[in-house]
């Protein structure tokens, strides 16, 4: 399938679905509205929704809130995942007493930490970035332990009879090894950090997306919901590209899917 | 065994390699070890060509290991230049047999992290490693990613990886295994041709006799694991500089590959029904 053939036809599934939502909560069918547009509201009104919102800049400052609430989450995590990682793959003695904590704490449904931490950091943005931080650290954390622990037994031995020593060995084959499995779960601990904040900030907060869902939910303007909705997944497929992006300049040297694994 | 090996070993001092009485045990998990190499002593002089040909499983790289100083022997002792090896042997490169380069870097960084390594600046050990890929043919490569070469280009960077550094001691643990019978000569020719522009001390570990032989000076044999034994030690006196494909038609290739092999058949067989009883 050519790039524009397949283009055309993802435009057409989502001109159909909004076409399809249209004409069902708008015109009665057999003297029916099947949609009632109150709890389904229409495009038309979303629409004007998310352009007013623009048009008027209140979206911006929400917007920036979600993102640097993720952006924090998101790195504050991913250190700690490293650097702990790192500590339980290099001291197994440390990892095995550590080992039914970390299973219990990660089991554990991070939602129900939410009061907490509202509790503890206020409604600010730093409950939603602790949030978020409980979602990445855990991703990260497994898949730096993994990666270290995973390093070829040949490309070890191969390092040590290249004369490398302890310190060398953690910068060319430890770490770059880690970085790997790290990255190639990129995507997902991005969406989770952003998964953090949007639930965060649902739970109680003063600004971001989440907040602005709340809100639109508690009035019921349900137009504000889905509007809120569009933002977000427009938002998400954003940084989902741009993650990509950073992904396929930083795993250059790792085979394209289907080649397999080195 | 009137042609076996200890006899050479012996008046060497400075050989080297000098493997002597070398045991081989693992502590098993349900408790007892199990001897994979009994009493093993094999020396390779200075710029000497040795190959150790053996049934599978029999513990032909366990050897290589010890004399790497990946692995401590459980008795008897590895000497390095007359010196008794403890630690790693820095004296040693060793090309393994699964795929060992870092999977992260490109063909030239993984040549030059030896030098890199040794403290050597980058502005110095790439040109050097530039030039090692070259003398390898893979100067057009240098900047591909090893899962972007070939199982023979990755061998060919490997082999570059190692000579760099400009080890007295070459250990290969079957390197040319997994590639295809072409590709093996080719190496085989490649690896002759770097070994004698400076000769080299090579232990080269393979279960293809026919190039063992047509690589090497001697010829060693083992039998089959459990506790297996050298067992025999040929001399290789075929002319050199050899081509593998031409020098495999030499009458005397032939005289000594039957010499070989008829030793050399009872221990495959014997490794044969092993592995199968233990399955």
């Amino acid at each position: 399938m050519s790039r524009v053939t397949l283009l055309t036809l993802q435009v057409l599934v989502a001109v159909i679905s909004i076409a399809l939502w249209y004409v069902l909560t708008t015109y009665p069918i057999f003297g029916k509205v099947l949609l009632p547009p109150f709890f389904f509201s229409n495009p038309v009104d979303v629409a004007k929704q998310v352009i007013a919102w623009f048009v008027s800049g209140v979206i911006w400052k929400h917007l920036w809130v979600t993102l640097s609430e993720s952006i924090l989450a998101f790195v504050l995590g991913s250190v700690g995942g490293v650097l702990v990682g790192f500590w339980f793959a290099r001291q197994p003695r440390t990892a095995a007493v550590f080992d039914p904590y970390v299973k219990m704490v990660n089991a554990l449904p991070r939602v129900v930490l939410a009061p907490i931490f509202t509790l503890w950091f206020g409604l600010g943005i730093w409950s939603k970035v602790a949030l978020g931080i409980t979602l990445v650290f855990f991703i990260v954390f497994f898949n730096v332990y993994q990666g270290v622990k995973e390093v070829s037994p040949t490309v070890l031995a191969n390092a040590r009879m290249l004369g490398m020593n302890e310190r060398q060995l953690m910068r060319h084959v430890y770490w770059p090894s880690a970085l790997s499995w790290m990255f190639s779960s990129l995507h997902t601990s991005v969406g989770f950090a952003v998964v953090g904040a949007v639930v965060g900030e649902y739970l109680g907060a003063a600004a971001g997306l989440g907040y602005l869902i709340q809100q639109a939910e508690g009035v019921f303007d349900v137009a504000g919901v889905f509007a809120g909705m569009f933002v977000l997944a427009a938002f998400v497929v954003i940084i989902d590209l741009l993650v990509s992006m950073v992904e396929k300049r930083l795993l250059v040297w790792r085979p394209a899917v289907g080649e397999g694994r080195p | 065994m009137a042609d076996s090996g200890p006899a050479t070993a012996q008046n060497n001092s400075a050989a080297a390699v000098a493997l002597r009485e070398v045991d081989v045990a693992f502590r098993l998990a349900q408790g007892g070890t199990y001897r994979a190499v009994e009493r093993a002593t094999l020396t390779v002089a200075d710029g000497e060509f040795v190959a150790i040909v053996g049934p599978t499983g029999c513990g032909k790289s366990t050897l290589l290991n010890i004399a790497a100083g990946l692995l401590t022997p459980f008795a008897g002792q590895a000497d390095i230049f007359g010196a008794p090896l403890s630690g790693l042997n820095r004296q040693a490169g060793y090309l393994f047999q699964a795929d060992s380069l870092f999977p992260w870097k490109t063909a030239l960084e993984n040549v030059a992290i030896g030098p890199e390594t040794a403290g050597v600046p980058a502005s110095e050990a790439r040109p050097r490693a530039l030039e090692w890929l070259k003398r390898v043919g893979l100067g057009a490569f240098a900047d591909r990613y090893p899962h972007m070469l070939s199982g023979g280009q990755r061998k060919r960077v490997g082999l570059a990886q190692v000579l760099i550094r400009d080890p007295k001691i070459l250990l290969m643990d079957e390197p040319f295994g997994p590639l295809d019978a072409q590709t093996r000569q080719i190496m085989g020719n490649l690896l002759l041709d770097l070994w004698s522009a400076d000769r080299k001390a090579v232990l080269f570990v393979t279960h293809d006799l026919e190039e063992a032989i047509a690589l090497s000076d001697r010829v060693v044999i083992m039998s089959a694991g459990p506790s297996a034994r050298i067992i025999g030690d040929w001399r290789v006196t075929l002319p050199r500089p050899r081509d593998i494909s031409e020098v495999k038609l030499d009458p005397a290739f032939h005289e000594l590959h039957r010499d070989i092999w008829h030793r050399l058949k009872a221990e495959v067989v014997k490794g044969y029904a092993q592995a199968e009883g233990a399955q």
